[in-house]
């Protein structure tokens, strides 16, 4: 069924302005994406009426805000098709997410000379706590090559693993390039050496259908506002079986089951990794946007920014001067890219100056763009609310910018 | 010469003419950056380059009588306009002026609503840097 994009648009107020004297063009998505009016209604409501602290109070209002809070792990559970809500902890993000295993996980299993492998498609979060554990355990980071394209060495990443790697922490779709990983091949080959494998799903999990049992990862991280959710919030998924072997990340009220100066026990999971006053309105509002998601159908979510990804690779492909950065066979609706002659920055500033927001520079992934030979690049990237039309009005600009250096 | 004030006024009223419009002012300070002067390749070294600033700035002087010659260069064209704005307001002028200058022009355009704040973060670094020149060519000359 084709979505009616001109109804869904009217369900985000951000949307309708204008900047720089030009009707907004908002392409920055995978940055992060615009909320619906229900996910904002859910916050200024909870805050409203339900507002109180949950799993403590015996009192009404406690007795709702928890419910609601747990009914969005249950939701979230669901959405990525979980054996079990207790799997589902909430972060303040994926970079906390990937924080926790790193430093939980890491602390219990990773050991001098054990070795971690990472990719070079990495966002400087699935690189950077990694290593720190290597650095502070000993262990040695393994990086799989890509080729020119920005796709993953398979093969180069079967001759990384050996018996002494204890974890595989991919991307499952690149945040520069939107290229889609073999995940599932990645996770089978390295549970046949007893690796365990953790997703960043920051960057999947709002374009692709995901279901962690299918899957087989043990572990996925990702964050609500690149969901169309609250900022501040982050899903870390775990398997119980690792979850209850693992030690508390913090330390705090919540996580515990009693607590005496001399010894304190931990609660069962999730709440052993969630210390202190979680963020609740933000958690609550989360499952608005879940049920955004699930009203539309992912499939047709994702057919219609295929759609805008087709356009726009053509649109864009024939202004002189462009030039397309990752060109994987599988993709999302992200499109990277310079124009010959002029700074990533500069193309920005100008395209901002007629109302088109897109990210340019290095997307916290500079391992990447060195491996490219780029100082950075220009990125769009599509959401369900974005238009043919729109990206029309891109290429007319981009055309005009290119020409300054491409006469 | 005329002043710095002068040459302050002078820029006001050319971006005056440019009006609200971001679209040619951000090209009228490309256009800027495109006339900036070659930067000697000899100075293109790590120790050049300015702190703090997103795009990369190279900054160097010579002195002639006694008055400052700023050269620099950047890879992004807009940083380049930005640089040549201030070249031509403080090159050529002894420390104690370029130490003395109040950059009121950059506030009367609107700078910061034109390149954004992360822009306006580098641009009071390469200033700060261009007055930190002054200061070691005052401190040169007084001995
Ligand atoms: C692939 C990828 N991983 C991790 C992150 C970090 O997410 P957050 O900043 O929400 O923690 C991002 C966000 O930009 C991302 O795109």
């Amino acid at each position: 069924m084709p979505l009616n994009i001109e109804k869904i648009r009217k369900m985000f107020p951000v949307l309708h302005q204008e900047v720089n004297g030009k009707p907004l063009i908002y392409f920055d998505n995978a940055a992060t994406t615009q909320k619906p009016q229900s996910v904002l209604d859910s916050l200024t409501g909870y805050y409203e009426h339900d507002n109180s602290n949950i799993h403590r109070g015996a009192h009404t209002l406690a007795d709702r805000a928890t419910r609601h809070y747990e009914e969005t792990r249950e939701g979230v559970k669901n959405f990525i098709n979980a054996n079990e809500s207790a799997e589902i902890i909430f972060t303040k993000g994926t970079t906390e997410s990937i924080n926790l295993v790193a430093s939980s996980f890491g602390r219990k299993f990773i050991t001098k000379g054990d070795e971690v492998i990472i990719s070079t498609l990495e966002h400087h979060s699935n690189i950077v706590p990694w290593q720190m554990l290597c650095e502070e355990k000993e262990a040695i980071l393994k990086v799989i090559p890509i080729n020119d394209k920005g796709e993953i060495l398979l093969d180069e990443f079967e001759n990384l693993l050996t018996e002494k790697t204890k974890i595989v922490s991919i991307v499952h779709v690149s945040n520069a390039l939107g290229t889609i990983n073999p995940v599932k091949e990645i996770i089978k080959k390295a549970h046949q050496i007893g690796a365990k494998v953790l997703l960043d799903g920051a960057q999947s999990t709002n374009h692709l259908d995901i279901d962690v049992q299918d899957l087989d990862c043990d572990f996925l991280a990702f964050s609500a506002h690149k969901l169309y959710g609250p900022t501040g919030l982050g899903i870390l998924y775990g398997k119980r079986s690792l979850l209850e072997i693992m030690p508390p990340y913090q330390g705090g009220g919540e996580m515990i089951k009693e607590v005496t100066f001399a010894k304190t026990t931990y609660n069962e999971i999730p709440f052993k990794f969630e210390a202190g006053t979680p963020n609740i309105a933000d958690v609550i509002a989360f499952q608005k946007a879940l049920d955004f998601i699930s009203s539309l159908g992912k499939s047709n979510i994702k057919r219609h920014e295929d759609e805008l990804l087709d356009h726009a690779n053509n649109s864009f492909g024939q202004i002189n001067g462009f030039v397309p950065v990752g060109t994987a066979a599988e993709k999302v609706s992200v499109i990277s890219f310079n124009i010959n002659g002029m700074h990533p920055f500069d193309v920005g500033v100008m395209l901002d100056a007629n109302g088109i927001a897109v990210r340019t520079g290095h997307h916290c992934t500079q391992p990447l763009m060195q491996r490219l030979g780029l100082e950075g690049t220009v990125r769009a990237s599509f959401s369900v609310y974005n238009t043919k039309s729109e990206i029309d009005q891109m290429a007319v600009s981009l055309a005009k910018i290119a020409k300054i250096k491409n006469k | 010469m005329s002043s710095i004030q002068d040459i302050q006024d002078q820029i006001i009223e050319e971006f005056a003419i440019l009006g609200d419009d971001k679209e040619s002012t951000i090209y009228y300070i490309m256009e800027l950056g495109g006339q900036l002067p070659k930067f000697p390749e000899e100075e293109r070294l790590e120790e050049n380059i300015i702190k703090g600033c997103q795009s990369k700035v190279w900054l160097t002087t010579r002195e002639e009588d006694d008055r400052i010659q700023y050269l620099a260069d950047s890879n992004t064209d807009i940083t380049k306009g930005l640089i040549s704005l201030l070249i031509r307001v403080l090159s050529g002028r002894t420390p104690q002026e370029i130490l003395k200058a109040d950059l009121d022009f950059i506030d009367k355009i609107g700078m910061g609503n034109i390149i954004g704040s992360q822009r306006s973060n580098g641009l009071s670094a390469m200033i700060k840097q261009m007055k930190l020149y002054a200061l070691a060519y005052q401190a040169k000359q007084n001995v």
